[in-house]
């Protein structure tokens, strides 16, 4: 397909608390994603740098930081900001340019060095920002959507906590099995069940922590791959970078009410499931097609949504897929077998990155005691504060 | 700290949003801009109060102390609040609002149906913050 880009190389630095700058992280899995790839940096011909909003300054302007710490060699540099979806959207920079003919071979780099706590806005008075306003108004953090969602589905799909605990036994026994992940340790249910609430029903083993990460991916042309001598390199099929549908229905961070339905009919397709969609058109692939999935588990019961938005099973019908095990190792189609966010926690723009590093690794059989067997199918889902979407599709 | 997002006083309170003059589409918090209709060329934005009773879509509470900008008192132990996101029928659309003070999620239930009433978000020794609460209808003042 002529769409398509090869990933050369992809990296990480281990996810964690610990307590250096962004820059560092950003270097050490860009020279990891590198190394990986046999690209030496100065044959690099562009730069995407994800940006983090926290860190200061530099953090707005990644590509150019980590061209800097990597060495000036006069690449092409570019900086992205998409919330949540910021390492999609650096993906898809990267591939537009290599697609464009613009680059040949492309550095993408997301890092950040996370608060501990909750997430909250920028400092300042700022009335104008939704973001500020959900805080200042009705200290409405990300858990309480997340428990906003959960309850909902326990009103409306029959979910349970048990449910929602099993998501976080799968991925903290995935976790415990990644090298790269914060946690690695198997959790229980009663475990979960023990932790505080933190947000009705939500308890702390629900909810992602924040941490300290970074992931790095070589991108570059077919044509550069064949090249470089890499016959038969994982390709990035497809990139879903698309906006919501006016009205939005589901309440959504940072929002406090939804657009109204009352003049427009509303799409039947929510907004995570149009993500999904758009990149199985672009990619030519069906959700039978998927091997498996890391899809954006900032809550438990958020994971068992993206099963219905991915399209795994009809809506509703996620905790029963779950139960059944399709979505565990040795299932029909396993998720987040990276650990998912419960093993690695929040670095804003690592993620969507990390994702589709752990899809590379799977699909090219070098996952190790988390390999997927004959995986040929990966989809990345993630979804960007203020309406960014976020779906990667990688095959082999 | 936010203008124009609610008025009136004990029954007569509402939350305020606005209408488009040329499409009806409403928005709340108020859009005095532009209409974000995408099929709507646009018409002039009014104040059109909001329903007052609406169905409990979903609720949740805060057992932690939220982060700055949210104002409370670090001396005084912490009091989790309920935040609870009303489905308001004639608008068909979906308001968040702090549940008023002593209500627990044990007191809640998605299809509930809730009111709207004036609250105090915080206060020092110049000023009160008001803001808008959601009560379960039947529940006395």
């Amino acid at each position: 397909m002529s769409g398509e880009v090869a990933v050369l190389g992809a990296g990480m630095h281990p996810w964690g608390k610990w307590g250096r700058s962004f820059v560092e992280y950003g270097t050490v899995a860009a020279r990891a994603a590198l190394a990986d790839a046999g690209i030496d940096w100065r044959d690099v011909g562009s730069i995407v740098g994800a940006d983090t909003v926290r860190g200061g300054y530099p953090g707005y302007v990644a590509g150019a930081t980590f061209a800097k710490a990597l060495g000036w060699q006069g690449a092409r540099v570019a900086s992205v900001y998409a919330a949540c979806a910021s390492g999609a959207q650096a993906i898809n920079t990267a591939r537009a340019q290599i697609l464009s003919g613009l680059a040949d071979v492309v550095l993408v780099v997301g890092a950040d060095a996370a608060p501990k706590g909750f997430f909250k806005p920028a400092g300042g008075e700022r009335a104008d920002d939704p973001d500020w306003l959900r805080f200042r108004v009705l200290g409405a953090t990300n858990p309480a959507y997340f428990g906003l969602y959960a309850r909902r589905r326990m009103a409306v799909h029959g979910d349970t906590l048990e449910d929602f605990a099993l998501v976080k036994v799968k991925n903290a026994a995935l976790g415990a099995l990644n090298p790269n992940a914060r946690y690695r340790k198997e959790v229980t249910a009663d475990e979960v069940a023990a932790s505080a609430v933190v947000a009705d029903p939500l308890r702390l083993l629900d909810i992602c922590a924040t941490s300290d990460g970074a992931a790095a991916l070589v991108l570059s042309s077919m044509e550069f791959a064949r090249r470089h001598g890499t016959t038969d390199p994982v390709r990035v099929r497809a990139v879903s970078t698309v906006t919501p549908t006016y009205p939005r229905t589901v309440l959504d961070l940072p929002d406090i009410a939804t657009d109204s339905a009352a003049v427009v009919e509303p799409s039947e397709e929510t907004y995570r499931a149009s993500i999904a969609r758009a990149a199985y058109e672009e990619a030519g692939v069906g959700p039978e097609d998927i091997s498996l999935a890391e899809v954006y588990d900032l809550s438990t019961s958020l994971e068992l949504q993206w099963y219905e938005d991915l399209g795994l099973c009809g809506e509703g019908e996620g905790a029963k897929l779950l139960r059944e095990g399709a979505t565990s190792p040795g299932g029909r189609t396993p998720v987040n077998t990276s650990g998912g966010l419960a093993s690695f926690g929040e670095a804003v723009p690592a993620q969507a990155i990390a994702q589709v590093c752990e899809l590379t690794w799977q699909l090219r059989g070098s996952a190790g005691a988390r390999q997927v067997e004959g995986a040929r199918v990966g989809i990345s889902a993630n979804q960007g504060l203020f309406g960014h979407g976020s779906a990667v599709i990688a095959v082999r | 700290m936010v203008a124009h997002w609610f008025a009136g006083e004990g029954a007569d309170f509402r939350l305020l949003g606005t209408r488009c003059s040329a499409c009806a589409a409403v928005f709340f918090p108020r859009e005095d801009a532009f209409c974000r209709n995408p099929g709507c060329a646009g018409g002039e934005l009014v104040e059109a109060p909001l329903s007052r009773r609406g169905r409990v879509w979903s609720y949740t509470d805060g057992r932690y102390r939220p982060p700055s900008p949210y104002v409370s008192d670090p001396e005084l132990p912490w009091e989790p609040y309920t935040l609870i996101a009303v489905e308001l029928a004639a608008e068909r659309m979906v308001v968040l609002g702090q549940g008023v003070p002593g209500l627990s999620v044990a007191d809640l239930e998605v299809g509930m149906e809730m009111e709207v009433v004036p609250g105090v978000l915080n206060e020092d020794d110049e000023t009160t913050w008001t803001t808008w609460h959601w009560r379960p209808v039947g529940v006395g003042a």
